[in-house]
């Protein structure tokens, strides 16, 4: 492919640049990342398409199913619960998260030493592990031990993780808990980009914070709060860890959602083709998001490339 | 507006901060004002974030007694480090070492391989590096629990399964589109004159790497390696559906599992809470300014 720049003539002043360019080595270099991101993650890409197709049932020989797994899937309630479950965490959770991070990221912009010192602690929860913070927040639940009456507010001390809609209320509030931090620091890095002309500007024009910040700010975060946007959407299909240790998915299936419902098909019931199923819709869904999220964005945009993390 | 004057009346602020700011803006080198609102829901999202952490810190330190006994939030009449010592007895040591191998056994092929393939991607030409480079961004939007199943049959059909290598192999295929990216945008600011000479002083491009570009892009190596680490250290799925044997637990795994053991014992598991988070703090606070730079500048452009 890059022969069709080593046959041209080699001028004598360009002789170092070309002389290089003719023998670089430079594309065996991308070899081994390549290699190891085809075989672990494009593979089994399209394998899961593939096993979509496949009776399996985890251990013994794969067979041939055609659309069975489809129909069966597509015709089961538990499905479009689980779709749904998901599509309302993710919204939920964008709603609740969004303004939040956002006012924290423009807050913690700010050049006060206390403004820093508070966002150096807002990044604890992102060095905790989902499966530490399911298990701490299940302890600090306890009716009788937990926060609730640490903080002297009895209406607290509810069976959260019993009832269908606490949990997912609960799951929304542990999710924002955990990502918000990191979706703030997102945001303190997109406003500090901001110039610092254009708020002179406005105050020369007598225009006020909260006027500043609708008409300079906002704006002016529009791609940072598409990137975020993205990874959130995105990323709120990978809330499976917490989900997992926190409810395993109940009371009942209050809180199966999708990665959950392929986790529980698959390496529970063993129901691998069905589970695949479930896979491919995630993989869909999550394209369809990014592609939405990107489309939104305009093209050139790079931070939406950072979709999917 | 006398908003200096407010903040100095809000409560929680404190003085030193207050008068800093004023400082600073009798100096007219700030511009923007101060914000009530944004500083009192500041103070309250830090309550919501320590909070619990608070609870969990305090509540590890107590013995039964004092956890059925006191007011939850009350600091430990007798602290003991009792806990503690039953965690690292049971089995603590084991997954943690396992953590340790799973997470340098993955970034470090992660950053050297993503490093030598961001930096064929800015430095060279062609279309089949353009090819690779769109390959890589592609996979940004595969997510990995969709690929867990074929994933699964592989390492069936590799013999790896219930190893720690099993953990590894997607672990690193699954952090190399970002790391390409965020490396690849780092490699791309060093500025071309320095190539040139390098060129001219007849270096290879292997010295350019190593000798140039690598030094150069500590920081934004230190990010990533960083931010790998952390995704590796506390990743659950790949573990849980990848290995089997008690042995072979790595530490989310392995709280899990001490759940289920001390499970009245809740002192106990918040223990091994803090001990699995104890590691990742100490690597936060030594890389912390260079991880945070570097994640908001990956981040906003």
């Amino acid at each position: 492919m890059s022969s069709a720049t080593s046959h041209r003539a080699v001028p004598a002043p360009q002789k170092i640049r070309e002389s290089v360019k003719q023998k670089s080595a430079l594309p065996w270099l991308t070899l081994p990342a390549l290699f190891f991101f085809v075989v672990f993650a494009v593979v089994p890409l399209v394998g899961v398409l593939a096993l979509s197709f496949a009776n399996w049932d985890g251990i013994g020989a794969i067979g041939v199913a055609g659309m069975e797994n489809w129909t069966s899937v597509l015709s089961d309630p538990e499905l479009y619960n689980s779709l749904g479950l998901t599509f309302m965490i993710m919204i939920v959770s964008w709603l609740v998260q969004t303004p939040i991070s956002l006012l924290l990221g423009v807050f913690t912009a700010g050049t006060q030493r206390y403004r820093a010192a508070l966002a150096v602690l807002y990044f604890l929860p992102l060095l905790l592990s989902s499966a530490a913070v399911a298990i701490a927040y299940k302890a600090l639940l306890d009716p009788n031990f937990g926060l609730a009456m640490g903080l002297g507010l009895p209406f607290l001390a509810q069976d959260w993780l019993g009832v269908p809609q606490l949990a997912l209320g609960l799951i929304i509030f542990v999710i924002a808990w955990q990502f918000v931090p990191f979706h703030t620091l997102i945001y303190q890095g997109g406003v500090r980009q901001i110039p610092k002309s254009l708020y002179e500007a406005a105050q020369i024009d007598g225009a006020g914070t909260i006027k500043q910040f609708f008409h300079i700010t906002l704006p002016q975060l529009k791609y940072t709060i598409i990137t975020s946007s993205t990874l959130m959407v995105v990323g709120s299909l990978t809330y499976f860890d917490l989900i997992f240790v926190l409810t395993g998915g109940g009371p009942g299936n209050s809180t199966r959602i999708l990665a959950l419902d392929m986790y529980l098909r698959g390496f529970r019931a063993n129901l691998m083709g069905p589970a695949s199923v479930i896979a491919v819709i995630l993989v869909v869904v999550g394209l369809a998001l990014a592609l939405f999220l990107q489309r939104l964005g305009g093209k050139d945009q790079q931070g939406s490339q950072l979709e999917g993390m | 507006m006398s908003t200096v004057l407010k903040s100095d009346s809000k409560p929680g602020t404190p003085a030193s901060a207050a008068s800093s700011i004023k400082a600073k803006q009798s100096l007219g080198t700030r511009i923007r004002r101060l914000n009530i609102p944004g500083g009192l829901g500041g103070w309250i999202w830090l309550a919501v974030i320590i909070i619990p952490v608070y609870y969990i810190v305090i509540t590890s330190l107590k013995t039964s007694e004092g956890y059925f006994g006191q007011n939850p939030l009350a600091l430990p009449t007798a602290p003991t480090l009792e806990n503690y010592q039953l965690v690292l007895e049971a089995n603590f040591a084991t997954y943690f070492m396992n953590s340790v191998i799973v997470t340098l056994g993955s970034v470090i092929p992660t950053v050297l391989i993503a490093f030598m393939a961001a930096f064929a991607i800015v430095r060279g030409k062609g279309r089949y590096l353009k090819f690779v480079n769109g390959v890589f961004l592609m996979g940004l939007a595969i997510p990995l629990q969709a690929t867990i199943i074929p994933i699964y049959l592989m390492i069936i059909s590799l013999n790896l399964y219930d190893s720690l290598l099993a953990i590894m192999l997607p672990s690193i295929a699954f952090a190399i589109p970002l790391t390409v990216l965020i490396l690849s945008n780092f490699i791309r600011d060093v500025p071309n004159e320095l190539f040139e000479s390098m060129r001219l002083d007849g270096c290879s491009e292997w010295q350019t790497m190593w000798r140039l570009a690598l030094p150069l892009t500590k920081p934004a190596i230190v990010t990533v390696a960083i931010y790998n680490g952390l995704h590796v250290w506390n990743g659950f799925l790949l573990p849980l559906v990848l290995t089997q044997s008690p042995g072979l637990r790595v530490l989310p795994l392995g709280l899990w599992s001490f759940q289920g053991e001390f499970s009245v014992n809740i002192p106990a598991v918040l223990a091994s809470v803090v001990l699995s988070t104890l590691p990742i703090l100490v690597i936060y606070v030594l890389g912390r300014r260079q991880l945070v730079s570097g994640l908001t500048a990956g981040f906003s452009k």
